[in-house]
Parts: structure tokens; C-alpha cells; sequence
């Protein structure tokens, strides 16, 4: 058999293949964004200084919403003509799965906040009064948050009749702690305060769920 | 019953889905280098009982023992599976799929994923995607895969479904040739003719249960 990480290094780059190729999820993730950005935009019309004060939820909102588009298509894709049980009938182990998706999902979701995120410093006129590069730790780190439990729910949520509904049900309320993090860290940064207790949070939210995902996947993927 | 010592021994299982019972107490042996096929009418059981052999559904009583063991996890390198779906992803090209399953396996080597296509009778240079393949390209391609890591089972659902006359007898040889390297292969079909001369054996299941077994199909399709 191959070693783990020649799996998941397999599995990451069929991904991305097949978004290149598809485009599904980046695209719809892009539209909804940018819909958001330009709805709540209209909505206010604040200041510089209350733009910082507001800007980590509006950010980190809208982001979350995007990303569950792209959670919902992680497994769509494994579930058209079952392809899902060609991996479950090989040697192949399941978290070398999980991994992959959940690396691949990070990229995609972290690729549509670099193009985004511009776009928000733009329409609310945002410039950190604290030290810049923390918000991109701060992103790293609540981006994996997102996607790492996305993807252990998507999976539990692939068998259910009303997945699209079930993934944010399930998602959202475990994502709260993360989500209070990664907003209260940014608004931090970005009003000059400090964000280490909130960087620490999602250093250990993190590692918390990554280890829980990864304990209990192989349960998820070979549920009937 | 074998002559020699059974490859897999199947003893009462059952199995339910919620209150309906697929499977209904199959206690049987089968014996290596044979090629099995099993018939019956819709809902007999003929998929669960191979979905149940590939490990791909639990049994809710009873168990399977394959080579003598009953761990999962170490028999599936031995078991090849092809199911009705095809099992491969459609925005990729049949090599570009071949690839991605057979590092799964621990194998590298272009060259065996590009003789098994040629196996099949399809071309490995073939660029477009499965997606667009013909119905019957797509289940030559979905037995490629299947042999792809040389198990010494294969378990194949409805391979010879949408495909035409010409194509199909190919793969009844292609088959019975593998039958005769001492494989084991069980083919699940509705085209019980195809396999008259092929077929060691065939099994027949109703409601569940494997009600005979014979070796010249014309003697059971006589008396139903």
C-alpha cells in the first residue's frame, strides 16, 4: 500500500484537478462573496473608525456563508456515480480522505479571501491600526477552523436526503467559538488592540477539532 | 459445496435495512478459481450480498470470512469491485482515473494502468473525459479499474449492462481468461445467457436467500 501522505497528495491534486476543470465551487463561492460584499455595503455607510469595529464580523460572516457553498460541493462530487466506494473497498486509509479534502478546501476558501479581501479593505475603507501580518495568521488559522469541521460535516451530512440544509444546521453552532475568535481577533488587529488570546483560542480550537475529525472520520466514512 | 478450500464462507447472514430484510440468512462456501454467476429477479439480494462481500455494507447478523478472515481492512487488497454506477469521475479521462485509483493500491507505474485499459479494449490515450464516454466505454472502463491492483476476487454488479453484444462477449472472455490465472470472480447480472458457457456455477437468490445452485444454467431457467 502507499504511504499516507502519497494518498493524500493524490487525493489533494485529483481535487483540484477537478475544480479546475468544474470551477463549481470557486465560482459560486466568488458570486455569493461578492454579493455579499456589495448588499452589505448598501446596508451601511460607516466611517474608517466604525468600519473597524464592524468589518471582522462582516468579513468573517461572509466568508463562512461562502464557505459552506464549497463544503456542500467537497463530497457532491464523490457521490456522483459512487465514486465514494471505490475508496472505501481499497486499502487506502481514511484520514489520508479527510485530510486531502479538508487541505483542498482550505485553499479554495483561502484563495477566495485573497481575491475578496481586497474588495472589502476597498468598499470600507479599512486600514489596520495594529500589526497587518497578525490578520493573516488570524485567516490561516480560522480558515482551517471553518473547513477542517466542514469537512467532517459535510461527510456525516453526504446520506441525509436534505444535506444542504444539514451542513450549515450542524456547522454553524460548533463553529461559534471559533467564529467569536476569528471575529473578535480581527476587529483586535484591525482597531490596534491585542488579539494573542483570541490567536490562542484558535491555535487550540484547532488542534481540538482537527484531532476529533480525524479520530471519528473513519466511522463517518464507512456509515451506511 | 467446494472441492477444494472455500476462498469465501458466507454463514447466516442477514441483512436489514431499517425493517426490510435484503439478505435472509445466506450461509454459503465458494471455492477458488470459479466464476460465479448469481441471478435472480430485482430485489433478490444480488447486490447486497456483493456489496456486503466488497465490505461496502455491514452485516446486521452472520458473518463473511474471505481467505479465512473477517477483518475488512486486510482483504481488500484481494477483492476487486466494479458496482452499476461507474465508479470513476467523469471530468477526468479513463488514464487520468486509472492513475488516481491505482495509487490507492501503492501503484505507480503508468504503464500497468495503460495495459489494463488496453485489457478492456479501450485506448489509454484517450483524452476525453469518462463523462463523455459511451455507456458501455464507461462500464469496460469501470472493469479496468476493478482489475487495475490484480485482486484475486472481483466482485462485479451488472458489468455487461448497456453494453452491446460484440463488446460484452469481449468481456466474458476477458473474464473467463482471468478465471483461469485462479481468480475468483462473482458477476451479478440479468444476462445470465452471456455467461452459459463461462460460468462455473450459477447461484440463484430469491427474497433474500440463495435458493439453488447448478452448474448448467438452462436446468433452474427450465423449471422457473
Amino acid at each position: 500500500m502507499a504511504p499516507p501522505t502519497g494518498i493524500l497528495r493524490a487525493t489533494l491534486r485529483k481535487d483540484l484537478r477537478l475544480e479546475w476543470r468544474s470551477k463549481d465551487a470557486i465560482n459560486s463561492m466568488l458570486f455569493f462573496s461578492l454579493l455579499v460584499v456589495v448588499v452589505f455595503s448598501f446596508s451601511f455607510d460607516p466611517n474608517a473608525e466604525e468600519s473597524r469595529s464592524i468589518a471582522g464580523g462582516l468579513i468573517w460572516v461572509a466568508f463562512l456563508f461562502a464557505a459552506v457553498v464549497a463544503l456542500n460541493q467537497t463530497w457532491a462530487r464523490e457521490l456522483r456515480n459512487q465514486v465514494l466506494d471505490a475508496y472505501r473497498v481499497s486499502p487506502a486509509p481514511a484520514n489520508s480522505l479527510f485530510l486531502a479534502k479538508a487541505l483542498g478546501n482550505f485553499i479554495f476558501v483561502s484563495v477566495l479571501e485573497a481575491l475578496m479581501t481586497p474588495l472589502f479593505v476597498v468598499f470600507y475603507q479599512l486600514r489596520a491600526l495594529g500589526p497587518a501580518w497578525q490578520l493573516l495568521v488570524v485567516a490561516a488559522l480560522g480558515t482551517w477552523a471553518l473547513v477542517v469541521n466542514g469537512t467532517f460535516f459535510a461527510a456525516m451530512s453526504i446520506r441525509t436526503r436534505s444535506r444542504e440544509i444539514m451542513l450549515p444546521l450542524l456547522l454553524f453552532p460548533i463553529s461559534i467559538p471559533a467564529l467569536l475568535a476569528m471575529v473578535q481577533a480581527t476587529t483586535a488587529i484591525l482597531t490596534g488592540e491585542g488579539a494573542r488570546f483570541w490567536m490562542v483560542l484558535l491555535v487550540t480550537y484547532d488542534l481540538v477539532f482537527t484531532t476529533v475529525c480525524l479520530v471519528l472520520f473513519e466511522t463517518v466514512l464507512n456509515a451506511e | 459445496m467446494p472441492e477444494t478450500a472455500p476462498v469465501i464462507t458466507v454463514t447466516n447472514l442477514i441483512k436489514q435495512f431499517g425493517r426490510f430484510a435484503a439478505l435472509r440468512g445466506v450461509t454459503a462456501e465458494f471455492s477458488p478459481g470459479k466464476l460465479y454467476a448469481i441471478l435472480g429477479d430485482n430485489g433478490a439480494g444480488k447486490t447486497t450480498l456483493l456489496r456486503t462481500l466488497a465490505g461496502l455494507n455491514h452485516p446486521t447478523r452472520g458473518e463473511v470470512s474471505i481467505f479465512g478472515k473477517k477483518n475488512f481492512r486486510e482483504i481488500c487488497p484481494e477483492l476487486g469491485y466494479m458496482a452499476h454506477p461507474s465508479l470513476l469521475y467523469d471530468e477526468m479521462s479513463g488514464m487520468e482515473n486509472l492513475a488516481y485509483f491505482a495509487q490507492l493500491y501503492g501503484i505507480s507505474d503508468s504503464a500497468r494502468c495503460a495495459a489494463v485499459i488496453r485489457s478492456v479494449g479501450l485506448d489509454p490515450e484517450l483524452t476525453r473525459p469518462v463523462g463523455q464516454y459511451s455507456q458501455g466505454m464507461r462500464q469496460r472502463m469501470s472493469l479496468a479499474r476493478a482489475l487495475l491492483h490484480d485482486p484475486k476476487i472481483l466482485l462485479l454488479d451488472e458489468p455487461f449492462s448497456n453494453v452491446d453484444v460484440h463488446s460484452a462477449t469481449d468481456m466474458v472472455h476477458l473474464l473467463a481468461r482471468t478465471r483461469d490465472q485462479g481468480k475468483t470472480i462473482f458477476v451479478v447480472t440479468h444476462q445470465a445467457t452471456l455467461l452459459e458457457r463461462a460460468a462455473d456455477e450459477f447461484v440463484w437468490m430469491e427474497a433474500g436467500k440463495i435458493t439453488a445452485r447448478t452448474r448448467d444454467f438452462r436446468l433452474r431457467e427450465g423449471a422457473r
